[in-house]
């Protein structure tokens, strides 16, 4: 067996990482390979496709019900899914009260210590939009996610946050050895797409692993609770996805250390693609109807 | 004297040049604005306050926490003060304050006892409000004869932002207006405790004078209504207050926080002076009494004879010739055991030289107090303060005092060792040091477990503790027998 991959899947709130991951996860698990999904977002719905459930009993949850999560054993918090991927949530505060990050970290800790990590091929961590904090950063530190895959698309905010998460990767990439897998593109069909996010990649120093092209297939299969994978096996959309997989296994110690960019060079990037228009620096902070005066 | 004022000075220049030579650059470029020497004249003390404390030192500072849990609001007394959060903060600084107070322990008073949220992990990953709201229900099972709750905030409540002020008002409403204080002292903020003072006192304005809810029992005002502002009680130092106060004819109605009651707090709006002791943990709820409701405030200093004949008159004269007369029959009354202390103890303690670091009010406040006793305080030094409370010291210290704003553990020992002083007066953190360098101590939080020291009881025992000190046989069996040639 060859040693434990872990990956991470990171991007922008609902760029699909989710959908993104299990696709690409089942389609690993197809090829043989034995799987544990970490869903690290207080939704928790990282694992909904896979176990064809609404929502899974989270660890902060049952830990909050038995009182603390040392009265917890693993088989309580984890479910087994399509193809035996084993799933569990970290689950968290609902919005606006508590510290979700810390339920994240609370979490992990757990899973390590219990050996949910044993007689796996993959774990695969999925973390909320941005790493806001020190929590969502667990995943990316010493000794966990070796390689990111950062989802993104060509709209302008997708690409702001793969650059962020990239600054992220970079704070860690010396002390802990997590590197930056590469970048997948869920398309979005804006313009230029395809060309935007290979140059982008080149600018982070990484390559785009892979372009996921829209399908409403997806859609079907989401709410069905599954994966492409699963519910059109022989579809076109399964089979980009089980492209995606390969790739992926193949790009076992392939990570790089990001080089992130400034926000003025991304703002070039998008200019020199067409999708920033440059602005004179006289019309900034001006309202519409000042404009037109002006005009 | 052998040595002049301007010998002094230039010895202190030296001296702090010395010690500052151990520091790398950049910090001794800092810590030289927070060390000085008096000159005699100056509005202030010629040295920067209330800045953060640099790190690699040893501070003797506390937290937001401490000052608004452990001075002003912990000696209320029949209320019940929530340290919110994990249990090490409440723990830690369980009772370590000696406010003195009367009542039955568990039943109508609590200043003693600990009350803790005792944060775990699932109540920062899910918040700690309904813990809050169930730990509010059992407080008023456990303990129904307390008359309000107080919310001390540790620092996960405002990393985690837990919204205590909205369950502080539910619980409120719920148990028909019984009073719930949050108070958002976390000790993250601000560099010292002095901010906890600050966060305090805006919390009994906002939440006990405006948030009133309760009806307030009849209050029958007199012309003589005072209320003492700042006294903890250490040792029972308000007690020791209020009978001076009570023999010149006022009516003492509430005593702020030493010895307090929640009653007393809600009813000094009414009072027709306030009296300030320690001017900075409660000026700001002075001023503001002083600008909503008219009631103007005097600071007034109750260590030794001279001081407190001074404050007392000054107090005297906001009132009528037959409290002044009264005021007048007090010190004279109080003047043969005055001259008899001081008889018994100036001719042992005359010419000490004693060095001072002390929080609040004291570095100043009690330097009259050694005065009277023929001593000299030739340092002092302020943990939390700020400018204006240098500006205070001004009127008691000499020209040429060395003075050391929240001064190093490294710079204090080193100050001590060159100095030579005969007594220091310190904290408990400090009193080990220094008896072990073969110096005289005093504690000067809590007068080492003695007091009082406030009013005129408070000098009798405050002369007798520092003579026990310095003439103690002790000193004289600190030198090795083997180097008594040297």
């Amino acid at each position: 067996m060859a040693s434990l991959r872990q990956i991470a899947f990171y991007g922008k709130g609902g760029i699909g990482k989710s959908t993104t991951s299990q696709n690409t996860l089942a389609a690993l698990a197809e090829m043989g390979q034995k799987i544990l999904i970490v869903g690290c977002d207080p939704k928790a719905d990282s694992t909904r496709l896979i176990l064809h459930a609404k929502a899974q009993d989270t660890i902060l949850s049952l830990a909050a019900e038995a009182g603390s999560v040392e009265d917890l054993e693993l088989e309580d918090v984890m479910k087994i899914g399509y193809r035996d991927i084993r799933c569990v949530e970290s689950g968290g505060p609902e919005p606006g009260v508590g510290c979700a990050g810390r339920g994240v970290i609370t979490s992990i800790n757990f899973l390590e210590e219990n050996g949910a990590y044993d007689g796996v091929d993959y774990v695969s961590y999925d973390v909320l939009g941005d790493v806001v904090c020190g929590g969502f950063a667990m995943p990316i530190r010493e000794n966990k996610a070796q390689e990111i895959y950062i989802v993104m698309s060509g709209e302008m905010m997708a690409m702001y946050a793969a650059n962020n998460i990239s600054k992220g990767i970079l704070k860690y990439a010396n002390s802990g050895g997590v590197r930056l897998g590469g970048l997948v593109c869920n398309e979005r069909q804006t313009d230029k797409e395809l060309e935007l996010a290979e140059s982008l990649a080149k600018k982070l120093g990484t390559k785009l692993i892979h372009f996921v092209p829209r399908d409403n297939i997806v859609q079907h299969a989401e709410l069905r609770r599954m994966t492409v994978i699963e519910y059109a096996p022989d579809s076109k959309q399964a089979a980009e996805y089980r492209n995606l997989a390969q790739k992926v296994h193949a790009n076992a110690g392939n990570g790089v250390i990001p080089t992130p960019i400034s926000m003025d060079e991304l703002e070039d990037l998008l200019m020199e693609h067409g999708i920033m228009q440059a602005i004179d620096e006289s019309q900034v902070g001006k309202t519409a109807a000042e404009l037109s005066v002006a005009a | 004297m052998s040595v002049t004022v301007e010998e002094q000075k230039a010895a202190n220049k030296a001296l702090i040049e010395e010690v500052l030579k151990a520091y790398p650059e950049k910090m001794a470029k800092k810590r030289v604005k927070h060390l000085g020497t008096y000159e005699s004249g100056k509005p202030d003390c010629g040295v920067k306050s209330n800045i953060k404390s640099l790190p690699g030192v040893m501070t003797i500072r506390g937290c937001a926490y401490a000052g608004s849990k452990g001075v002003v609001w912990g000696p209320i007394k029949d209320m019940v003060h929530i340290s919110h959060g994990p249990v090490g903060c409440g723990q830690y600084s369980w009772s370590s304050r000696r406010n003195y107070y009367i009542g039955t322990t568990g039943i109508d008073t609590f200043v003693t006892m600990q009350f803790t949220s005792d944060f775990q992990e699932k109540d920062i990953v899910f918040g700690g409000d309904k813990k809050l709201d169930k730990i509010i229900d059992e407080i008023q099972a456990l303990f129904p004869l307390n008359k309000g709750i107080s919310i001390q905030s540790e620092c996960p409540i405002g990393l985690i932002g837990d919204d205590i002020e909205a369950v502080s008002k539910r619980k409120s409403k719920e148990l028909g207006g019984h009073t719930i204080v949050p108070v958002r002292c976390e000790g993250f903020r601000g560099v010292s405790q002095s901010l906890g003072h600050h966060l305090a006192n805006d919390a009994i304005r906002d939440w006990v004078f405006e948030g009133k809810t309760q009806k307030a029992p009849e209050f029958e005002a007199t012309p003589y209504d005072v209320a003492i502002i700042g006294d903890y009680n250490i040792g029972g130092d308000a007690w020791s207050s209020r009978i001076l106060l009570e023999e010149m004819g006022l009516r003492v109605i509430a005593q702020w926080s030493g010895d307090g009651t929640i009653a007393e707090l809600e009813n000094t709006p009414k009072a027709k002076l306030n009296l300030l002791h320690c001017y900075r943990s409660m000026n700001y709820i002075s001023r503001h009494m002083e600008e909503k409701y008219g009631i103007p405030w005097v600071e007034y200093n109750f260590f030794g004879p001279t001081q407190i004949e001074k404050s007392l008159r000054e107090i005297a004269a906001h009132f009528d010739d037959s409290i002044k007369a009264k005021t007048e029959a007090v010190i004279a009354k109080y003047k043969p055991l005055m001259e008899a202390v001081i008889a018994k103890y100036k001719p042992r303690l005359a010419g000490k030289k004693v060095m001072l670091f002390v929080g609040g009010l004291r570095p100043r406040h009690v330097i009259g107090a050694y005065e009277d006793l023929g001593m000299e305080v030739v340092g002092t030094g302020y943990e939390f303060a700020h400018n204006d409370d240098y500006q205070r010291t001004t009127h008691y210290i000499k020209d040429g005092t060395l003075i050391y704003d929240d001064v190093t553990g490294y710079e204090f020992e080193q100050f001590v060792e060159k100095v030579k002083p005969d007594l220091v007066g310190s904290g408990i953190k400090e009193k080990y040091v220094f008896q072990k360098m073969g110096v005289p101590f005093r504690q000067m939080h809590s007068w080492d477990y003695s007091g009082p020291y406030h009013g005129y009881d408070g000098f009798a025992i405050f002369a007798r503790d520092m003579d026990m000190a310095i003439s103690s046989p002790i000193w004289s069996l600190t030198k090795a027998p083997w180097k008594a040639a040297a």
